[in-house]
């Protein structure tokens, strides 16, 4: 058998969300190694408060993919990228997803700020960190971080910042603004 | 919009109902495993090995060294749920170790965190 560390290795998992086509596979992509992984389209019956119907058990067997990547830190030390998934379908997920998460960022999209509502309110109620990230896309009007802030109405410790998903600088950036986040959240949560 | 799935190649997924493997069970006790919780195999030899089922042996095999459940469903190219059945059968027997996340690090600490940023950085 082979040697077991002494010390059990450390995940983390950081979620990627935000609307439809906003460029979250991309960001995965530009700075994770990807990975497969399936899913099904509808969860069981679990936590919706439905009794065992005599072994008979109600689950649909449609598989989906996710997106999901892996970054090695160190042997022993790796972090998880979740795209969370955009359809309304999928909500189920969510709770499963971002238990235990470090933070998120959520990606917006300046031609359609309202897609990541739904991302963004459920971050703060959940009470996760999170940033917001403008992916700029090519023909989209510039807006300043601020503008986005005003428009989103993020509390003012929320880090807003621009960012090209498919360069792998700037996933990079945005993933150390998260957790630099995440850690200010946390420190701040001690003292 | 996808055209509706054709049952032509490895995109169309496999032929056989995903839970076909679980003997069509969708709940075990792994229900609950979270998603990067550390499955060992303990090594122990099954009772009766003809109960382990050949995605199962390749668990023990994956996780001869602590692997997360997500990992293990990528590795496996299995669906999640399915994952946590065959996961939960093992755990049952006694056959691997699960710790969760939070066992293993309640909340990353300070040290973790500057150690990822700086690991981000250095990409």
């Amino acid at each position: 058998m082979a040697f077991a560390p002494s010390d059990e290795p450390v995940a983390l998992k950081i979620l990627v969300a935000g609307g439809f086509g906003v460029g979250k596979t991309t960001l995965v992509g530009a700075i994770s190694e990807i990975r497969p992984l399936r899913t099904e389209e509808v969860l069981s019956d679990r936590g919706v408060g439905v009794d065992d119907v005599g072994g008979v058990e109600t689950k649909t067997t449609t598989t989906v993919a996710m997106d999901f990547g892996r970054i090695t830190i160190r042997e022993g030390l790796v972090v998880y990228l979740f795209g969370t998934p955009g359809q309304e379908r999928f909500w189920f997920m969510w709770d499963e997803l971002s238990y235990g998460a470090l933070g998120a960022v959520v990606i917006a999209d300046t031609r359609r700020l309202t897609d990541c509502f739904p991302s963004i309110d459920y971050f703060e109620q959940r009470g996760t960190p999170f940033i917001v990230a403008v992916n700029c896309f090519d023909g989209a009007e510039r807006y300043e971080p601020d503008d986005v802030r005003i428009a989103l109405d993020l509390d003012p410790e929320v880090p807003v910042l621009l960012c090209d998903v498919r360069r792998r600088a700037s996933a990079k950036v945005v993933l150390v603004t998260l957790v630099e986040h995440a850690l200010k959240t946390l420190t701040a949560a001690q003292r | 919009m996808t055209p509706p799935p054709e049952w032509l190649d490895e995109e169309a997924g496999p032929i056989v109902r995903p839970y076909a493997l679980t003997r069509g069970r969708a709940h075990s006790s792994a229900d609950d495993m979270d998603l990067i919780a550390m499955v060992t195999a303990v090594g122990k030899i099954p009772r009766d090995p003809a109960d382990i089922g050949p995605e199962q042996w390749r668990i023990l095999d994956i996780t001869a060294r602590a692997t997360s459940v997500v990992d293990i469903a990528s590795e496996l190219d299995l669906a999640l749920g399915v994952v946590r059945v065959l996961l939960g059968d093992l755990q049952d027997q006694g056959l691997i170790r699960v710790r969760p996340p939070a066992q293993v690090a309640p909340l990353p600490s300070e040290r973790i965190l500057k150690e990822v940023i700086n690991g981000l950085r250095a990409l």
